[in-house]
């Protein structure tokens, strides 16, 4: 914590008797009210189709929101003293929430900046920036739920918001039918998720997590029920971190969306589900006192082994770039899996698993909605989507693609990248947590991607063009988010103690 | 604070160069390695160590550890500082880039500011691995050496560049990933004895006996077993038979000064390693499994030399040639005495040179006749006197002619061997013998190979037109000849101080 330390001298912490409580959760309204504001602003020229003003308001809103959030991870708001608790338990406020949140905005202001020229000439944008930024919301808030109502009201407002942008080219078949998957498996997924949670109260007869667990750990009278509503509940976070069972979305949707769409949602949403998943996992069915028949730990020992070795061998086969990543994401939520698959009842580096698995997501949010941005300036190029139709590219656009090699290398886990060291903290950790097959399984699983990732890179840099390019016009903002992406995933290796740190802290907090 | 600096600059000597525009960028290439080139002669000059880096009782010249983060109770820093191991192959790594950069001149005529910058930044990464004394901060600068070189050979290489680029790259990962594998289960075996990655402190923790066991396995089997993956994982980067497949492609396909540096300095980094890791923090393993390692040692020199023997590709016989040479640097490590050891790392360097001077010049004679194929030409010497010269002479630097540098090298390590007592009843005697063998077929495939293409009647199955080279392309191999001849002369310039840093290597193995 040292350099946040020194960080927090400067600021004024946010602790009882200083600002009014509910400023603890201003990260989230500034996302929402932001929204609104677009709409708004939207509402002045509802026909125009290029708007700067709405995508310079969206990306200042989420950087305003991101701004907030490290003030407050800096000065220890909910950190030091305790959580912040609102709304009678139902949301919470500490080091984890606001540790997510920094990854959503981040995220949410590199695919705004993005989209001003990806939406250029397309009609609809006010609606576009704002359910970008009421989904935001809705993760914010995922991460900081207490109560297994707040997460399933949440989860919902995020999806639904998420399912109108899968299908945004609403002229483009591929987009449409995208949206359509995505929404049937995810109203499948959220009746699953509403089913287990009604199991869970049933069985605990309480939907705030602490009494959950409280209740689970008195008696097991109907530890049949509990067990089948953890299990569900689960189910839903699957659908929403694109893990097996519920994965079979994610390359459709992904890959028919617009290509910001697919970097918000493997990024951001895909984080989203991680935190309240943690969250719900660690705090509500605690290992420690569940009764023995309710192992979750086994289910995502197997879910995270499944789901990166499906993912990256599915993402071996594929020709088209988009769908490649789209199978690499799965395969990355497998490596993130790893967060819960290797925690122990009482084990003592639990805090640091966990941890370990946030700070990867929080280098996964860089590294792949870099990725896919710059999928979507090959797009706005018109180029093509295979690995041939990225022949020869680096001739054109030798800046783009250094930055894409950057983030190709830097997913494989390669140094000298942020990649590297998120990958081998959480293989590390979950060594240290005796799970060391877990770590034999993704470290094997880092070899094999690193043949599908290198192919990107010798298409652009070893391959001829196949035609002639004609590139136009640079895309400014595209360039700008690319870039922004590139540097902070080369800047995250030197810059990683801050964030490692900070995620094992706030991680350690849950098992205290 | 000179080693960082050093690094500092040749990477952002690398970015510059990357924007120079292309006419400009192999000249200001060449200015700007020439400051890593002075900066390691001055830390020379400077120098003042004494002892093992990675050893207790020694001192380390330009130390510098710096907190950089701690994670599970462990201590990772920047941690940098040269011994009389590391600073020989600091200096041959700035020299030979700078050569290697103006021998690209004539060679690399696209993307050139593309080319000039990834050599840099490779350079860069290289004064990292022989620098570093934190296996976190080593192991970040050993793979990121892989991303340059992958680029180099895939976008400037020959006709089968890229498949010769993929092998190289996933060859070479996979191989570092289980040395990694191996090297943490030490670490993680180590336990509560070391709160760091600092080299020297998992070194003198494993040579003061306090592994433990890990996962059920006990100290002797885990110190085996690490032994092997990291044995394993830096053959391949040697390379040593039967692992060294990916060599002779990536040579092949490799342009000229990417060869340079691949045998000159990238092949060093898997015997630096192994000295470093297998041979200075498990040596009991080493002893025991003397006869193993001499023996793939052995069929290394054999093996590799007989290939080339085989060859039609001048490159590919100094390619495979490497196999040979590199196979004395382990036959000299498994000795563990001082000549041994000594000998091989001097070997490094001697190599180094050597082989950059004979894939230089075959280069040269490439550029002007647009083939390599032995039997395509005869009588280059009438044609190409200067260059002929210099590769007869690196030849029989090769060879091992007395006073030059691979005479020394290899006659310090024939010396060690012959000492040695690692196998009971003077047993790697016999495998020194065996090696030997191998100096009569260098010199049999080199003096064959010489003599079809340098001497007889001019003829070339080619019609370009065919004259001396450049003098931009013949300086390089002037400065390498005289290394290597100062080398073999006075060895001891660089002799002492490698024996200063050997020795406490040695200390305490075979009582």
């Amino acid at each position: 914590m040292t350099a946040l330390a020194s960080l927090a001298a400067l600021a004024t912490p946010l602790q009882a008797g200083q600002l009014p409580e509910w400023t603890a959760l201003a990260p989230v309204f500034i996302l929402a009210i932001t929204g609104l504001v677009l709409l708004l602003i939207d509402s002045i020229d509802p026909d125009s189709t290029d708007s700067a003003l709405l995508a310079g308001v969206s990306t200042l809103g989420a950087v305003a929101s991101l701004a907030v959030t490290a003030w407050y991870l800096a000065a220890g708001t909910g950190q030091t003293g305790g959580e912040i608790t609102l709304f009678a338990d139902a949301i919470v406020v500490d080091g984890m929430s606001l540790f997510f949140t920094a990854i959503f905005t981040s995220v949410v202001a590199m695919v705004t900046i993005a989209s001003y020229d990806y939406l250029r000439g397309h009609e609809n944008q006010g609606e576009f920036y704002s359910l970008v930024l009421f989904a935001a919301s809705g993760m914010a808030l995922m991460a900081s739920a207490n109560s297994l109502a707040t997460v399933l009201v949440s989860l919902e407002l995020s999806s639904l918001p998420s399912y109108v942008l899968v299908a945004y080219l609403k002229k483009n078949r591929g987009s449409v039918e995208a949206g359509l998957k995505y929404f049937l498996i995810g109203a499948l997924s959220a009746a699953v998720l509403t089913f287990g949670i009604s199991l869970v109260y049933a069985a605990t007869g309480s939907l705030i997590f602490a009494d959950v667990a409280e209740a689970l750990a008195g008696e097991g009278e109907l530890v049949g029920v509990a067990g089948l509503g953890v299990l569900m509940v689960a189910g839903g976070f699957a659908f929403k971190t694109a893990s097996v069972p519920f994965h079979f979305w994610a390359p459709e949707a992904y890959e028919g969306a617009p290509a910001p769409v697919s970097a918000f949602l493997s990024s951001a949403s895909k984080a989203a589900g991680f935190a309240v998943a943690f969250r719900v996992f660690v705090e509500a069915f605690p290992l420690a006192t569940t009764p023995a028949g309710i192992d979750w730990v086994l289910a995502f020992q197997i879910l995270a082994i499944v789901t990166m070795t499906l993912g990256n061998f599915a993402a071996a086969t594929q020709e088209n770039v988009k769908r490649m990543l789209a199978y690499s994401s799965i395969g990355h939520a497998g490596y993130a899996l790893i967060g819960l698959a290797a925690l122990s009842a009482g084990g003592s580096a639990n805090g640091n698993v966990l941890g370990a698995s946030m700070a990867h997501l929080f280098v996964y949010g860089f590294m792949n909605t870099g990725a896919f941005l710059f999928i979507a300036m090959v797009e706005h190029w018109g180029v093509g989507r295979t690995f041939e139709d990225y022949n020869g590219l680096a001739t054109k656009a030798p800046v783009a693609c250094v930055a894409m090699s950057v983030f190709m290398f830097s997913l494989a886990g390669l140094p000298p990248f942020g990649g590297f060291f998120s990958k081998y903290f959480l293989f590390f950790e979950a060594i240290e947590n005796g799970f060391w097959w877990l770590a034999v399984v993704g470290a094997l699983n880092s070899v094999l991607s690193l043949f599908y990732y290198s192919r990107v890179v010798r298409a652009m840099w070893f391959e001829d063009p196949s035609g002639s390019f004609e590139l136009g016009s640079q895309p400014v903002g595209l360039y700008a988010a690319v870039m922004l992406a590139a540097v902070a995933t080369v800047l995250l290796l030197p810059g990683f103690p801050p964030v490692i740190e900070t995620a094992q802290t706030v991680a350690a907090t849950l098992f205290a | 604070m000179i080693i960082e600096a050093l690094i500092a600059f040749t990477f952002v000597a690398a970015l510059v160069t990357f924007v120079l525009p292309d006419r400009l960028a192999g000249r200001g290439a060449f200015a700007l390695s020439l400051v890593p080139v002075l900066g390691s002669l001055y830390m020379w000059s400077q120098f003042d160590a004494s002892g093992n880096a990675l050893l207790q009782g020694g001192q380390t010249a330009f130390e510098t550890v710096i907190p950089w983060l701690q994670v599970a109770g462990y201590e990772i820093s920047w941690y940098v500082g040269v011994d009389g191991i590391s600073l020989p192959l600091v200096v041959l790594t700035t020299v030979l880039t700078s050569l290697a950069i103006v021998s690209a001149w004539t060679p690399i005529q696209h993307r050139q500011s593309q080319f000039f910058g990834l050599m840099l930044f490779m350079e860069a990464n290289l004064l990292g691995v022989f620098t570093a004394l934190d296996f976190f901060l080593w192991f970040i600068f050993w793979e990121a050496v892989l991303v340059p070189m992958y680029f180099l050979i895939g976008v400037w290489g020959g006709p089968r560049r890229k498949y010769a680029a993929i092998k190289f790259f996933v060859y070479t990962n996979a191989a570092s990933l289980i040395m990694f594998i191996g090297f943490m289960a030490l670490v993680l075996g180590l336990g509560d004895s070391t709160s760091s990655f600092a080299l020297p402190e998992i070194a003198q923790a494993l040579r003061a006996g306090e592994l433990g066991s890990f996962y059920g396995l006990d100290a002797s089997t885990l110190q085996l077993v690490a032994f092997a993956a990291m044995f394993f994982g830096f053959a391949v980067k040697v390379p040593v038979v039967p692992v060294h497949t990916w060599l002779p492609d990536a040579h092949v396909e490799a342009p000229t000064p990417v060869s340079v540096m691949l045998a000159g300095v990238l092949l060093k980094m898997g015997t630096y390693a192994l000295l470093r890791f297998n041979f200075t923090m498990l040596p009991e393993v080493a002893v025991e499994y003397a006869p193993l390692i001499a023996a793939i040692a052995v069929i290394s020199v054999i093996y590799g030399a007989m290939l080339a023997l085989a060859q039609q590709d001048l490159k590919r016989i100094v390619a495979y040639s490497s196999v040979s040479s590199m196979g004395y640097v382990i036959l000299g490590l498994v000795a563990y005495t001082a000549y041994g050891v000594g000998g091989a790392t001097f070997q490094m360097v001697a190599h180094g040179l050597i082989s950059g001077l004979m894939f230089m010049s075959v280069g040269v004679i490439y550029n002007t006749t647009h083939t390599r194929m032995v039997g395509d030409m005869s009588g280059m010497a009438d044609r190409m006197p200067v260059t002929t010269g210099i590769l007869i002479a690196g030849a029989f630097g090769y060879m091992g002619l007395p006073l030059m540098a691979g005479f020394a090298a290899e006659f310090f390590i024939f010396a060690g061997a012959f000492q040695s007592t690692v196998i009971a009843g003077n047993g790697l005697a016999l495998f020194t013998a065996a090696a030997m063998f191998g100096i009569v077929i260098v010199a049999g495939y080199l003096l064959f190979a010489m003599q079809r293409t340098l001497f007889g009647p001019f003829r070339l199955d080619t019609d370009y037109e065919v004259g001396p080279a450049p003098l931009h392309d013949t300086l390089p191999l002037a400065v390498l000849l005289v290394c290597i001849i100062a080398l073999g002369v006075a060895p001891e310039i660089f002799f002492n101080m490698i024996t200063d840093a050997v020795d406490p290597v040695i200390g305490g193995v075979l009582q």
